[in-house]
């Protein structure tokens, strides 16, 4: 019938979850093999180099970060299953980081990898409402790791403790910004997952980016025996009776495989197989990125290391009538990360995300969408800076900046394959990762856990769980 | 091999698969489970090692065996010492 090459399990993608998942099962004795379209891997946690320089695409900071010693959480879980020694990750711990809400900021809450500075951040500024913020945060370490209420609605959970909508506003800003599919609300389950991640973990950063963790994912897959085509995108699924039977490749090629796990997306992995996509309302983002000949302190920004802002009485998380949303956004210095003594980038970087929406920069022609573009990046910079300590001199972060890069919707569209540039994947998650074929599994954003470590954890639970079969917890 | 070396034998799959636990006052005849932070994914590893490392299967149903150190060493030894006269 064919004679293309044989494998226990195909992944589709070589992101952190496909990666984690390849390790997992290549170390179980499988034999597995990454399929991956693009040339470099990463997905939508990659990296790029532009003019000399080299980027990370999605990386702010890694959240779910814990100290030496801390047990029990997504973290340690992601080292002991792909055997990954902590210092290879080699993670940083972040400065400090806030919520500044109100047209200049008025409102902050101020919080680090000590929960305690958020709980005193609260008690002083919403007394009221401390004994529910505490309840909260209860509610949320009892919760699985892989979240508690799926499906439930993550304001009406909050307004059941907390009934001051500008608390719950400036909590769930950063949540959602990191992780919501989910317009104007969050899942619940979702919200105890990133409630976790951010506020009692916290963030952290490689000196030299995310570059570090995929070097340390593919060093561990190749040492397990795992394959990894690259340059190498699958297709089409070829789908008979209820199971995915083959792989087409972009060259022609047919390939077969025991089991299937997509780390592509849950509507992306259905229109390879054939069926017809059922893309719903996503969110678009934009982000600036500015190049500075100095670090961020010398402008006056050494203090935080990333900063949530919202000027408006309410915080709206939607997709925005205009092309942007500049209301609201995050600043992000990856400068501002404690790197140790003498140890820090070489140059500066000023980081800011907005909400954008994907139909109004799709499809523009080529000359309007790089004049659009410039002028949104202006316009970005301008709101992020009212949040941000004033500059002596009006200019002087102009004078700084020696390259510039944004990437919008469909930047993000072109380069992962992610429909319409949804960085968080669909509203509705997948958490068993089941799909209409019995073999075909999803791992990765649609599956449900995000971030860095959740995307990690998202490919080990569904190698775990589908192929490996983990045994009842009984023992 | 002595149930004695069989502990040990699991114990060093423990300290691999799980480097942040301190295993010095692990209590033979207690559920691994209440003294370490161990969850089901980690068994998983523990059986994948056995396997690897020694040749040894367990069948899903025979799991539980692994409960505590005294429990795999009654349950493991002798799976040892039939491969060993094999060989």
């Amino acid at each position: 019938m064919n004679s293309g090459a044989q494998y226990d399990v195909a992944i589709i993608g070589a992101g952190l979850s496909g990666l984690a998942a390849g390790i997992r099962l290549a170390h179980f004795g499988k034999r597995v093999c990454i399929f991956e379209r693009h040339n470099a891997v990463g997905g939508l946690n990659g990296f790029y180099s532009l003019d000399g320089r080299k980027y990370d695409v999605g990386l702010h900071a890694v959240t779910n970060y814990v100290p030496p010693g801390v047990k029990g959480t997504p973290l340690g879980k992601i080292l002991r299953q792909l055997r990954i020694e902590r210092e290879q990750f080699a993670l940083c711990p972040q400065k400090g980081s806030r919520v500044s809400f109100g047209p200049g900021g008025e409102s902050t809450l101020r919080f680090s990898n000590e929960f305690a500075l958020l709980e005193s951040e609260v008690e002083s500024r919403f007394p009221k409402q401390a004994g529910g913020f505490r309840r909260i945060a209860g509610f949320v370490r009892e919760a699985p790791l892989t979240g508690a209420g799926s499906g439930a609605s993550a304001r009406g959970f909050i307004r059941e403790s907390v009934d001051d909508p500008l608390l719950e506003d400036m909590l769930l800003c950063p949540l959602m910004f990191y992780g919501s599919a989910r317009e104007d609300d969050m899942d619940l389950g979702q919200f105890t997952v990133m409630f976790r991640a951010l506020y009692l973990e916290g963030f952290a950063r490689p000196l030299e980016g995310v570059r570090v963790m995929m070097r340390a994912l593919l060093e561990k897959y190749r040492e397990a025996g795992g394959e990894r085509r690259m340059k190498c995108g699958v297709k089409r699924i070829v789908a008979r009776e209820g199971r995915a039977a083959a792989l087409v490749l972009d060259s022609g090629e047919e390939i077969t495989a025991g089991h299937v796990i997509s780390s592509i997306g849950a509507a992306e992995t259905a229109a390879l197989a054939g069926e017809a996509p059922r893309v719903g309302r996503t969110l678009g983002y934009v982000e600036t990125i500015s190049v500075l000949d100095r670090p961020p302190s010398a402008l006056g920004w050494g203090g935080d290391t990333i900063v949530f802002f919202n000027d408006s009485e309410r915080f709206t998380y939607r997709n925005p009538a205009e092309q942007v949303d500049v209301r609201s956004g995050v600043i992000c210095f990856p400068n501002n990360f404690d790197y140790g003594p003498g140890r820090g980038l070489k140059e500066g970087f000023f980081r800011v995300t907005c909400l954008a929406n994907y139909d109004l920069w799709a499809g523009l022609p080529e000359e309007r969408y790089r004049v659009d573009k410039a002028r949104w990046f202006g316009e970005i910079q301008e709101s992020a800076k009212r949040f941000l300590p004033k500059l002596e001199d009006g200019n002087s972060l102009l004078r700084a900046t020696v390259a510039r890069d944004m990437f919008t919707p469909t930047t993000v569209e072109k380069y992962t394959g992610h429909f319409r540039g949804a960085i968080y994947g669909a509203p509705e998650k997948n958490p068993e990762g089941r799909t209409a074929l019995s073999n075909l599994y999803l791992c990765g954003t649609d599956q449900g856990m995000l971030g860095i470590v959740g995307a990690m954890l998202s490919g080990i639970s569904m190698a775990n769980q589908h192929i490996l079969q983990a045994p009842a917890p009984a023992i | 091999m002595t149930n004695d070396e069989c502990k040990k034998v699991v114990l060093d799959i423990i300290a691999d698969i799980a480097p942040d636990e301190d295993l010095t006052k692990v209590k033979p005849d207690v559920r691994l489970r209440d003294q370490l932070q161990l969850d089901s994914m980690d068994f998983l590893d523990i059986v994948m090692e056995l396997r690897k490392r020694h040749g040894i299967e367990v069948p899903e149903a025979d799991y539980i065996r692994l409960a505590s150190l005294d429990s795999s060493a009654e349950y493991l030894t002798p799976k040892f010492n039939a491969l060993a006269a094999k060989s």
